[in-house]
Order: structure tokens, then C-alpha cells, then sequence
């Protein structure tokens, strides 16, 4: 079970490892009147949590906009561009210069890499740049942070494994991790993928609830880590939901999505309703991971940003009564934060489970009442 | 500023509804909790997976928004 577990989540950073930031596209417009004070700091205080909330070259804790200070580190940047290129993310000087290696430019833009030429030209396609792009294998914030992640959980649950080698009564940090993983087992594994199936993707199901149920947690940390309110990381997990459905889907669960009226009708009488009814199945296949994912990501970075604004409501406001007033309501948020870390990642993984369940279903044969 | 109206408005509008689509869940809980309290555990179970799949909705269009 531990090897299990311990490949499992290997694969699992591997597939995370290699997701694609992802970065919102601002509008571009320059404003060229002053901005009132009210109004920079609303910009300041968005800027923080778009910063927060999108990956970054650079892993920066906390940066001082009076000064330009920013205190964090620089991450290397791994390019695949007719040859691996490995520089440091400093050398970019937060997008004001052009890199050079082996006479390819690279410029930095609103937190993605182009290639360029040698006056670091972007072209416009309406409002995105229409630059290429080199492969793109950097080690950024979210890539540290997955390994962070992983690693604590690799910690824990090693540990845990171990100590019941010494004993089937756990002790020691099984004693409270025991009942979370057997709760996953009978109430989330076994109704919805009944006792026949569910061993095969007990592995997954721990794995994706403890790793959400971790990475949520982190995000309420000040380490400004921010992984399932990014939306590739929770494309990634959805992605392996689809396809352990797929591969393991048997007859009945295909016979479900194209002939779901059975034999109960004849032919004739089930082309019709087919012409509706079959489009609808198939974009359920996809809908429903995809749903998977938009649900964790949005509720998690929606959290973040409802966080992030409160405290800088205190800015915005600047009476003397606002300081307790908003610091009371974004510790209940975190609170209630707290609350949905957990709860999210119950459902992503009731959810999986009940998709396994459809998926791996027996034949029950349907009695005809008449 | 004008544009965005509509935007904001429908934004209102999604998060109106999954507030009372979960103000249903939740009266629906506590009356089938009073009614049998024995079955707390699988009603408050079955409630928060259904306020959390709405939840899902109102944000699906906040995120679209």
C-alpha cells in the first residue's frame, strides 16, 4: 500500500510539475490623467492580488512598493528552444530587459516568456501578444510549491506507513490520521464504487484529497503559496479524473452514455429522443470533469481574493474605526477559509469517486414492472 | 463603466439565486433533521455536497464573468 501510495504520488508531481501557468491578460489601457489617492491604492491593492493569485518567475514573499523593494528570490528558468536553455529569472530585471542566449531574445511580458528580436518587439493581435512562445519548463513559484506540497505529504504519510510496522494500533501521527483515511475509504470510497472495485482507486482518492485538502491549507499560510486557485493545477487533477474514468469505464458505462434507453423501446421509437439525448451524454463526459475543476479553482481563489481586498479595505478606508472593523471580518473569513479547504476537497473527491462508480457500474438487469 | 453594467447586474443576479438554492438546502436539512435526528450525519453530508455543487454554479458564473 505504501509503494502504491509512494508511485502514485510521484506521478503525480511529475504531471504537475510540467503545468503551464496561467496569467489573466489585463486590458491595455493606459490611462494618462492622475490618478486620485482613493484610486491608487484600489490599483495597489488589485495589483497585490493579481500578484498573489498568478504565477511568477520569481518567488516573492513580500515586496515594498515605496521603496521597490521585493523580498523573495529569483527561480531559475528552464527554456526548450532548439536547446536547452537554463538562466536565472534576475537576469530578466522584472521584464525591463531583453535576455540573449545563443542569439534568441527573450523578453519578459505581464508574466509570460516571448521570443523576440533584438529590440524586444511585441506584436499585437487585438489586446494579446501574438509573439511566439519557447517551451516552457521553468521552475516557478507553483512548481516549488507542488514540491513543497508533495514533500509534506511524502513526510507525513511515510512516517505514518512506518509506524505500523511496528503495530496494527497506530500511534504516534497515525492516531490522527487514521480515521480521515478510513472515512475516505467507507463513506467516500465504498458507496459511491461499491466493495467489489474500490481498492483500485483508493490510491488516487487519498492522494487527490489529502493533496487538496493540503495545498488550501497552505494557501491560508503568509508563505504565499496560491496552488488550487490556479486553474492549470486544477486542470491537471480533472485531467486524471477523465482519464482514470475513461480507462477504467466498462460495457455497461458506455452502454449508459450511447444507448442509454436500453432495450426498453424499439428502435424506432428511440431515434428521436436519441437525436437529443446522445450529445447531451457525450458533452457530460466532458462537462462533468471540467466542472471538477472550475468549482475547486474558483472557490479557492475566490476565497484569496476575498481575503486580500478586506485587508485592503483597511487602506482604503482610513478612519480610525475601520482597522478593527475590517480585521474582524477577514479573520471570519479566514475562518470560514479554513471550513472550504476542507469541504472542497471533500467534494473533488466525492465527486471522482461517484464518476469511478458510473464508470466501473455491474450489470444489474432492470426488471420490467407491468 | 456603462458597458459593464449588465455584467454586474448578472453577477448579482447568479449569486441571488445559489443564495436561496442553499437557504433551501439548509431548511430543508433542519427540518429532516428535526424530523429524525437520528439521521443527522448522512442529512448534514448529503447538505454540504449540495451547497457545495451549487456553489460551484455561482462561481462557474462569477468566473465567467
Amino acid at each position: 500500500m505504501k509503494g502504491t501510495v509512494c508511485r502514485l504520488l510521484s506521478f503525480f508531481v511529475l504531471v504537475l510539475t510540467f503545468s503551464v501557468s496561467f496569467a489573466s491578460e489585463n486590458e491595455h489601457g493606459a490611462t494618462q490623467k492622475p490618478l486620485s489617492e482613493e484610486e491608487r491604492i484600489r490599483a495597489e491593492v488589485t495589483e497585490v492580488k493579481d500578484h498573489h493569485l498568478a504565477d511568477d518567475y520569481h518567488y516573492i514573499f513580500f515586496s515594498d512598493k515605496e521603496k521597490g523593494e521585493h523580498y523573495g528570490f529569483a527561480l531559475p528558468v528552464i527554456l526548450f528552444d532548439n536547446g536547452l536553455k537554463i538562466f536565472c529569472a534576475s537576469e530578466f530585471h522584472h521584464g525591463e530587459k531583453l535576455v540573449e542566449k545563443e542569439g534568441q531574445f527573450y523578453k519578459l511580458y505581464h508574466g509570460k516568456i516571448y521570443k523576440t528580436d533584438a529590440q524586444g518587439a511585441i506584436k499585437y493581435e487585438g489586446n494579446f501578444p501574438s509573439n511566439e512562445k519557447p517551451w516552457d519548463f521553468s521552475i516557478t513559484k507553483n512548481v516549488i510549491n507542488i514540491i513543497l506540497a508533495a514533500a509534506l505529504l511524502l513526510l507525513i504519510f511515510g512516517a505514518m506507513a512506518k509506524s505500523y510496522k511496528k503495530s496494527a494500533v497506530p500511534n504516534g501521527i497515525a492516531k490522527f490520521l487514521e480515521p480521515i483515511v478510513l472515512f475516505v475509504k467507507d463513506d467516500i470510497a465504498i458507496p459511491n464504487i461499491g466493495e467489489k472495485h474500490y481498492k483500485r482507486f483508493m490510491p488516487f482518492l487519498l492522494t487527490v484529497f489529502f493533496f487538496i485538502w493540503g495545498s488550501n491549507l497552505l494557501g491560508l499560510t503568509p508563505l504565499a503559496v496560491n496552488l488550487t486557485g490556479n486553474i492549470a493545477i486544477t486542470f491537471a487533477l480533472a485531467i486524471l479524473t477523465f482519464i482514470i474514468t475513461t480507462f477504467s469505464g466498462r460495457q455497461t458505462y458506455w452502454m449508459h452514455i450511447f444507448n442509454p434507453l436500453g432495450s426498453s423501446m424499439p428502435w424506432y421509437a428511440k431515434l428521436p429522443l436519441y437525436i437529443l439525448l446522445i450529445p447531451i451524454e457525450v458533452l457530460g463526459i466532458f462537462i462533468k470533469p471540467f466542472s471538477l475543476m472550475i468549482r475547486l479553482f474558483a472557490n479557492i481563489s475566490a476565497g484569496h481574493t476575498v481575503i486580500i481586498m478586506l485587508l485592503g479595505m483597511i487602506s482604503i478606508f482610513k478612519s480610525w474605526f475601520a482597522g478593527p472593523l475590517f480585521f474582524g471580518l477577514t479573520f471570519f473569513t479566514n475562518l470560514i477559509e479554513f471550513l472550504v479547504a476542507l469541504l472542497q476537497a471533500y467534494v473533488f473527491t466525492m465527486l471522482s469517486a461517484l464518476y469511478f462508480g458510473f464508470a466501473v457500474e455491474e450489470h444489474h438487469e432492470t426488471e420490467e414492472a407491468h | 463603466m456603462e458597458t459593464q453594467i449588465p455584467k454586474i447586474v448578472g453577477g448579482g443576479l447568479a449569486v441571488i439565486g445559489a443564495g436561496i438554492g442553499i437557504g433551501l438546502i439548509g431548511k430543508g436539512a433542519v427540518e429532516g433533521i428535526a424530523r429524525q435526528p437520528e439521521a443527522y450525519g448522512k442529512i448534514q453530508t448529503m447538505m454540504l455536497i449540495a451547497a457545495a455543487l451549487i456553489e460551484g454554479i455561482a462561481f462557474a458564473c462569477l468566473f465567467a464573468m
